[in-house]
């Protein structure tokens, strides 16, 4: 057996003058989650496309469980699953009509068909809107059909294309627990996302891309550990030392402390655990009484934006953007 | 249930290589059965396929059929009815470009691309689908038009051989749809682009008036119009002693064929070229 579900190898795509992948590689062991992890715009997609045979890449090469997707892409297309922005259901089919139709496309016979997509929109929670078109779905109902569909035939590997954008929490919550029980089957899955805490939760590694380049990859605590190690949050009793606090805080954790926006507590990235000591007996020097003292790892925000510059959540201008298209 | 349910549960290996031209044929049959699954929950469409030849059939009987067959209503009813069957037939072909470019937009077809099918099947699907569409088009145009005293005078097998004439272009004409329904943005755009090829050569032919009455430029054209030699086998078919049958009827395929041979191998390639 191939111990790399996935591997992308320096993937070059580009559309007229726009290079959506400049020699983009990664890879995912079997049974892993990869998180593709990276803003608007950045090639996450185009790499999805190219891995599950929609799209040819200009150059480099990728496989899935071994078979090039080139080379062997209808092999290739009876592995993987896809689910995305754009890999859809038929609105105006019922949920399970969609489902049967899949499964028969896939050479299922009608009544493993019929059997299989029962199955699946009971587990998707389903049931009850499976006799209705699917234009009558909610948001989250749909992520889920949209999840079944890419299930009907037992596919090894998923392909999640920002699987939760535009849901609320709690369907997004119930996404990712969906997630969890396919990759404790050995199902792997690439999941692509430009929420940092989605791939904080459900990824074994991370890749983040930018511009089509591969800037990061490892597991979410290498790229944390990677930048800047911990964050020290401190937080004097009477805010009105928090002047002291932060300009011990840069003395000796050579970086820039950044207050947060209470005006209560201060944060500072620090690379050894070796100067707490000192931070702590010049505090008390300065008279500063502590309300909290603590050593946390930086989140993948922080991460992002030391890697790329800038923010990795969409800003309130990309997101009404992407409603316009809708 | 356990997520092993779920997913696992693949025992045989991968196929490798094509997927089989019977393969391919069955798929085609699933996409076709879900086209015609559409036309039942789309009801929109279906009173747009209903109505439409209900309302040009009654407009042009008594709004036009007084004033060009001096008086006679029945006998333009006569003259009209093949030809209001051409036309609707030809306006249904639309549809077959309006689905495609509902299902690029709405990523469908990136769903069936992304599975292991025929590449040709979904296209294939799409059309055999639509002959359904073409079928009621066919049946309602027919139906009312006898309820307002249409007869067939010849006989019914005529009328059988009339209707598959007509159905026989639509296979050709949904290929130019579908070529349009392709490269067009937007299903506005493709009815726009549909309506404004339809338009003229609906009206400048002999569908729904005698070409002699044209000015003598306006029937050079119009008597090469593939639709006033469709509406004139269809009418020789249906309707004794109005004009011979075979010259038209064969030039009528002749035009289908060619439409068929140059519009389908163009609008497969721009399909299989699509990202």
């Amino acid at each position: 057996m191939n111990d790399e579900a996935i591997s992308a190898d320096s993937l070059v795509k580009s559309f007229g003058k726009t290079k959506a992948l400049a020699g983009t590689s990664f890879s995912a062991r079997t049974g892993t989650v990869l998180g593709l992890l990276g803003p608007n715009g950045a090639g996450k997609t185009t790499a999805v496309r190219i891995l599950s045979t929609l799209l040819q890449p200009d150059g480099g090469h990728a496989s899935v469980a071994g078979y090039d997707v080139v080379k062997d892409a209808t092999t290739v297309r009876q592995l993987v699953g896809l689910t995305g922005q754009y890999a859809s259901v038929d609105d105006g089919l019922t949920g399970t009509n969609n489902l049967v139709m899949i499964g028969r496309l896939l050479g299922q016979s009608r009544q493993t068909a019929r059997a299989r997509a029962a199955e699946l929109l009971a587990r998707f929670d389903l049931t009850e809107a499976a006799g209705r078109p699917v234009k009558t779905y909610s948001g989250g109902m749909r992520r889920r059909i949209d999840l079944a569909a890419s299930l009907v035939g037992h596919p090894q590997v998923l392909f999640l294309d920002e699987p939760t954008t535009g849901l609320d929490p709690s369907a997004r919550s119930d996404v990712w627990d969906m997630i969890r029980e396919l990759t404790a089957d050995g199902v792997t899955v690439l999941l692509t996302t430009q929420y940092l805490d989605e791939a904080d939760q459900l990824a074994d590694d991370i890749t983040v891309v930018d511009h089509g380049q591969v800037i990061a990859a490892g597991t979410p605590d290498d790229l944390k550990a990677k930048v800047g190690g911990q964050v020290l949050e401190v937080s004097p009793a009477d805010p009105g030392q928090l002047a002291v606090v932060s300009e011990l805080l840069a003395r000796w954790t050579g970086s820039t402390p950044v207050p947060d926006g209470a005006g209560r507590q201060v944060s500072a990235q620090v690379l050894s655990a070796a100067v707490l000591p000192q931070i702590v007996r010049a505090l008390d020097e300065q008279q500063v009484e502590l309300a909290e003292f603590s050593l946390r790892k930086s989140s993948l925000d922080e991460v992002f934006l030391t890697l790329t510059g800038h923010n990795a959540e969409p800003t309130a201008a990309d997101l009404s953007m992407q409603a316009a298209r809708r | 249930m356990s997520a092993g349910a779920i997913a696992g549960g693949r025992q045989a290996g991968p196929r490798t290589g094509r997927v089989s031209v019977l393969a391919g044929l069955q798929q085609s049959c699933t996409l076709t059965w879900r086209s015609v699954l559409k036309i039942k929950t789309n009801s929109e469409d279906l009173l747009g396929l209903s109505l439409q030849p209900v309302m040009f059939l009654l407009l042009f009987t008594y709004v036009f059929g007084g004033a060009i067959a001096h008086g006679n209503v029945h006998a333009y009813l006569q003259y009209v009815l093949p030809g209001i069957l051409v036309q609707t037939v030809l306006f249904a072909t639309l549809g077959t470009g309006l689905m495609l470019n509902q299902d690029i937009s709405a990523g469908i077809f990136d769903r069936f691309r992304s599975l292991p099918i025929a590449r040709w099947a979904p296209l294939a699907g799409a059309i055999m689908g639509d002959v359904a569409r073409y079928v009621i088009s066919v049946v309602v145009t027919l139906g009312f038009g006898i309820v307002l005293g249409f007869r067939v005078t010849t006989n019914p097998f005529g009328a059988i051989a009339g209707c598959a004439l007509v159905l026989a272009f639509a296979l050709a004409m949904c290929w130019v749809s579908a070529l349009i329904g392709l490269l067009v943005k937007t299903p506005q755009g493709v009815q726009v682009f549909g309506f404004t090829a339809m338009f003229p050569l609906v009206f400048a032919s002999g569908v729904l008036v005698p070409v002699v009455t044209m000015p003598g430029w306006l029937q050079a054209f119009a008597k090469a119009n593939p639709m006033t030699l469709l509406a004139d086998a269809c009418r020789g078919l249906m309707v004794a002693h109005s004009g011979p049958v075979a010259v038209p009827a064969l030039e009528a395929m002749a035009w289908a064929l060619g439409i068929l041979l140059v519009f389908a191998p163009i609008a497969v390639r721009v399909y299989r070229s699509k990202t």
